[in-house]
């Protein structure tokens, strides 16, 4: 018997769940803030799905309802990509280690 | 144009890259290299998609200026946020994460033949289910986020709102949630898919309303976990394995940071949830109250016990934010550290208003990261340093957690501040923290208080260094 494409897509979902457990688990508190602006901005991967509904046009007009929703929905995943990814890479670059210390 | 099979392997790959983007935050010295990782693979996918859709009509104009126009309202938010908004940044951000998952949820419904998902009024069954979770959840991470980031901000007050039979409402709806699911899968109904949505909108806003403002920590968290579910059911429904990775970490990030805020709080997640506990509770500090003897001092006293100090721990708390006092203390650490003494800070899990806010808040003073240790790391020094200086932090430094089992934060992990041979107190006056309790600390032997905004008396004890 065919096993449904749902069933290796689970199997994805589940794995991912148990990387991501060991993954967080390994981040140090420290960085926790750069954690959190990190996943949203990648969570922000649902643009995919946005552009896909956009570009679906049967006709030739450009906005159908179901298109307006993902240009819709591409300007929100597109605030937060470049938001997140950026507010992350300004916070990072402020850890530093002690160096000078010349006294 | 590329085939399926090839854009699923490049979907997997930006997936790994996002792995690698979280694992690089396991010290700071990978951590912009993970960053990187991640921007690589949001660029792979992006790109694979306008590949594989491959209709390179005027709508790719289109999608274009609206990338731009968000890029651009992104990227001026992300550099003109102070570090001490991260928390509402953050919220607000994850509101509209979940609001993309109902709108692409939406056009799926709308337009399922788009998605290879069926034709309207006949979806697929396993896809249509999918869509309604993915809508679902973004639509109670949107509304429960936006009410989150009012109450950061400040706009509505951070009391947590409660009324009779709030429970059994929340409990009925989400129960209506489920049965809405139901029917519409068998009818394919449009008008129940939009009821559904708009429920959940109900459902996001009247669940986090009841949570007090100083929970927020957990609530942040919370929906950043929720985010990463909507995302993995609308990663379903697309057949998109980058969605259902990407989902499945974030989602998990979410839930093990909302677990650690509780723990530092001692209290269980769903007593969190359920509310009610927040600023306005302080029935508990109106007891009977007797004066004790409390030794204050000022700044030339503090400046006095650092200067003969060989070792310092400065125990910071959200209140040297709000008096964006952590330039000032850098400056007063420089100086000690010029006087030969040893300076660390000691971070509680719930210092702040988000996991591992005060630490970024130290790291934009020039604090270097390898003099901030976390809650485990520093307690056992505490017994060894002469001085402790704690500076707008309260709750997290309460000996009673420790030793009164009827103290409503008992358990509550604390810094063995009181350990410490003095304890300089930089507080306005004695009113008790967030808890509502009075801080026996206060009225300790060794406990010299320094009633004053933090960041005048900072500068002072400078001078007087």
């Amino acid at each position: 018997m065919e096993i449904d494409p749902f069933i290796f897509r689970l199997s994805i979902f589940i794995l991912s769940i148990f990387v991501g457990y060991y993954v967080v688990w390994s981040v140090t508190p420290s960085l926790h803030t750069p954690l959190m602006s990190v996943t949203n901005a990648i969570s922000s991967v649902i643009i995919v799905g946005a552009i896909i509904a956009a570009l679906a046009t049967n006709v030739d007009s450009i906005f159908t309802s179901s298109s307006i929703f993902g240009y819709l929905a591409i300007t929100l995943a597109a605030i937060n990509i470049f938001g997140g990814f950026l507010v992350t890479q300004r916070m990072l670059a402020m850890y530093k280690k002690k160096k000078k210390d010349k006294s | 144009m590329i085939s399926a099979n090839l854009s699923a392997i490049f979907y997997l790959i930006s997936g790994v890259l996002f792995i690698l983007a979280l694992r690089g935050l396991s010290s700071p010295e990978t951590s912009r290299q993970g960053n990187l990782f991640g921007i690589i693979g949001m660029i792979i996918a992006v790109t694979v998609t306008f590949l594989s859709v491959g209709n390179f009509s005027s709508g790719f104009a289109f999608i274009f200026i609206f990338m731009i126009l968000g890029g651009a309202v992104g990227a001026f938010i992300a550099f003109r946020i102070p570090m001490t908004a991260m928390p509402e940044l953050v919220a607000g951000f994850h509101s509209l994460v979940g609001l993309a998952a109902v709108f692409v949820a939406i056009s799926a419904f709308i337009n399922p033949a788009a998605f290879n998902l069926g034709f309207p009024g006949n979806i697929k069954l396993a896809s249509l289910i999918e869509m309604s979770i993915g809508a679902a959840v973004g639509a109670i991470t949107f509304s429960g986020s936006v009410i989150a980031f009012l109450k950061l901000q400040g706009i509505m007050s951070g009391a947590p709102i409660t009324f009779k039979g709030q429970h059994v409402l929340n409990a009925l709806i989400l129960i209506s949630i489920v049965v809405l699911t139901f029917y519409l899968c068998s009818s394919q109904s449009p008008s129940l898919f939009w009821i559904l949505i708009a429920v959940s909108f109900l459902i996001g806003f009247l669940i986090i309303i009841p949570i007090g403002g100083a929970d927020m920590p957990v609530v942040i968290s919370m929906l950043n976990s929720y985010s990463g579910w909507a995302a993995a059911g609308i990663g379903f429904t697309l057949e998109n394995s980058a969605l259902i990775i990407t989902g499945a970490l974030v989602g998990s990030s979410g839930a093990i940071l909302s677990y650690i805020m509780c723990k530092g709080m001692n209290r269980s997640f769903f007593n969190v949830i359920l509310g009610g506990f927040g600023a306005t509770d302080q029935s508990s500090s109106s007891q009977s109250k007797e004066q004790r003897p409390v030794k204050s001092g000022n700044a030339d006293d503090a400046a006095f016990l650092m200067k003969n100090a060989s070792s310092v721990i400065i125990v910071p708390g959200y209140g040297m934010a709000v008096a964006q006092a952590q330039h000032a203390l850098r400056e007063m650490v420089d100086t000690l550290k010029k006087n030969d003494i040893k300076v660390s800070y000691a971070i509680h899990p719930v210092a702040g208003r988000m996991p591992g806010h005060m630490n970024v808040l130290l790291a934009e003073a020039n604090v270097p990261y390898d003099e901030v240790f976390e809650l485990e790391e520093i307690n056992n020094d505490f017994a060894n340093a002469d001085v402790a200086f704690v500076i707008g932090a309260n709750d997290v430094t309460n000996p009673v957690a420790k030793t009164d089992p009827q103290s409503p934060i008992y358990g509550m992990p604390v810094l063995d501040v009181e350990k410490c041979k003095s304890v300089l107190f930089v507080k306005r006056s004695l009113s008790p923290g967030y808890a509502g309790i009075d801080n026996d600390l206060f009225y300790r032997e060794n406990t010299l208080m320094l009633f004053a905004d933090a960041k005048k008396m900072t500068e002072d004890i400078t001078k007087n260094l």
